[in-house]
């Protein structure tokens, strides 16, 4: 019996996204704008799924990508770090109007509670956030003398990333700081969807470069507008 | 050094510059603290650490070196310097919370004389709150240090008994300079002044601060 060859690339955005429901809990890539899967995003108003769950450091820049999404009434809650910034204007409506609920994280620790999500971890005790509002209820352990406090996992059913180069099978790499959450969402979603702007041969990415192997991508779509 | 006025928020910088030891590795906070960069001198050797994933930032890009794809942890557009490294965000948090970073230079709405730092939310109603990794850095860095006016626009100081604001991070701080004075926090001895700046003198910080400040200046 002949095998059949896996292949992980999707035809189009839409393709990849059409299984998204309403509920979901979304995981999307990117520092600010730097690897910020904004093709996909688009993809995901058009799409049209409610009441959203997403993660994210930010929450949104200027008028486009995520500040979109959150525009578009989709986003009914955000998992995310650093929401106010100067170009954040569109979340800054919406959460002053109430139409958003807003869970703020520490960097390190949402970082952290994806990779543990991720690495099939049940949580972590970590001295960032201990004694602050942001610790406020949770579990807290002083281990060696030192104050730590509990952060669960985080999962999601989707993630939506943006890397640099993909194969068929899904092995990532990616470029400079774009890389940020990337590799970390990737491990933490029931399905990662990629978008990369090109898709080389196999064989063409160094083993020893790949940054994240294709057993955590599930779906790669091909985004050539980007002239690199 | 001694000044005859108090310092400008440059030379405050350099002042900062000047004490980070050769080969450190350093994560500059937003805002002042980037400006330290500018001071920092190649036989330094320092190699900076932002936390949206490299090791080995340059310094601020302009004109065709403009990518967006490298950024500062401001989302200011960056370079590279020669020997940089690129990870993912639980590494670069790793990074951080396992104590592998000398120093973090931070700003500060106050910081307490036990070392406990204010620098995230102003816990005013209706204001956002946005942490970011100033959580993170405050507890991870070996040293943190702080620059900070020493008063508000009001007069009130940032250099307090206890904290007001919403707490960053508890007994983080080791050093903070103004730009009257260097103060050095040590959780068993207490704030001491270690340098001054302009005419201000230890009693005239004392008054200001109300206080139990340490003279270790040598010339008290």
């Amino acid at each position: 019996m002949r095998g059949v060859m896996v292949s992980k690339i999707f035809d189009s955005v839409d393709a990849a996204l059409a299984d998204i429901r309403d509920g979901a809990t979304i995981m999307i890539g990117g520092f600010g704008t730097a690897g910020q899967p904004v093709e996909l995003i688009d993809g995901l108003i058009r799409h049209g799924a409610r009441d959203l769950t997403i993660v994210n450091n930010n929450a949104g820049n200027g008028e486009v990508g995520l500040a979109l999404l959150i525009k578009s009434g989709f986003v009914r809650k955000i998992i995310c770090s650093f929401p106010r910034q100067t170009d954040s204007q569109i979340f800054d409506e919406t959460y002053r109007a109430g139409k958003i609920e807003l869970e703020v994280v520490p960097q390190g620790n949402l970082a952290e509670r994806i990779r543990a999500a991720g690495a099939g971890i049940g949580g972590f005790f970590t001295p960032t956030g201990y004694g602050t509002l942001l610790a406020e209820g949770k579990e807290t352990r002083t281990i060696d003398g030192r104050d730590y406090v509990f952060e669960s996992p985080l999962r999601a059913d989707y993630a939506l990333i943006k890397a640099h180069r993909a194969d068929r099978l899904g092995n990532l790499v990616y470029r400079k700081t774009a890389r940020n959450f990337g590799p970390v969402m990737a491990t933490a979603a029931a399905t990662t969807i990629v978008q990369v702007p090109a898709i080389v041969e196999l064989g063409q990415l160094d083993p020893e470069n790949v940054i994240t192997p294709g057993i955590f991508v599930n779906r790669v779509v091909l985004i050539e507008k980007e002239a690199e | 050094m001694s000044t005859a006025a108090p310092l400008s928020r440059a030379e405050m910088a350099q002042r900062v510059a000047a004490d980070i030891p050769p080969g450190s590795y350093v994560n500059l906070g937003i805002g002042i603290p980037t400006s330290v960069s500018n001071y920092l001198t190649a036989e330094q050797d320092v190699i900076l650490h932002t936390e949206n994933g490299l090791l080995g930032m340059g310094p601020e890009a302009h004109g065709d070196e403009i990518d967006d794809d490298l950024i500062n942890a401001g989302k200011i557009p960056v370079t590279e310097a020669i020997g940089a490294s690129y990870f993912h965000h639980a590494d670069s948090f790793g990074m951080m919370r396992g104590g592998h970073l000398d120093i973090a230079v931070l700003g500060a709405f106050q910081v307490s004389i036990t070392g406990d730092l204010a620098n995230w939310h102003t816990g005013e109603p209706g204001a956002i709150p946005a942490v970011g990794g100033a959580m993170d850095l405050a507890v991870g860095a070996k040293n943190v240090f702080v620059m900070m006016e020493l008063t508000t626009k009001k007069g009130q100081p940032k250099l307090v008994e206890a904290l007001t604001y919403p707490v960053t991070g508890l007994g983080c701080v080791t050093r903070v300079y103004t730009e009257v004075a260097v103060f050095d926090i040590d959780r068993t001895t207490g704030v001491s002044v270690t340098e001054l700046f302009g005419p201000t003198t230890v009693d005239d910080l004392r008054t200001l601060t109300n206080l139990p400040l340490t003279d270790a200046t040598g010339k008290g």
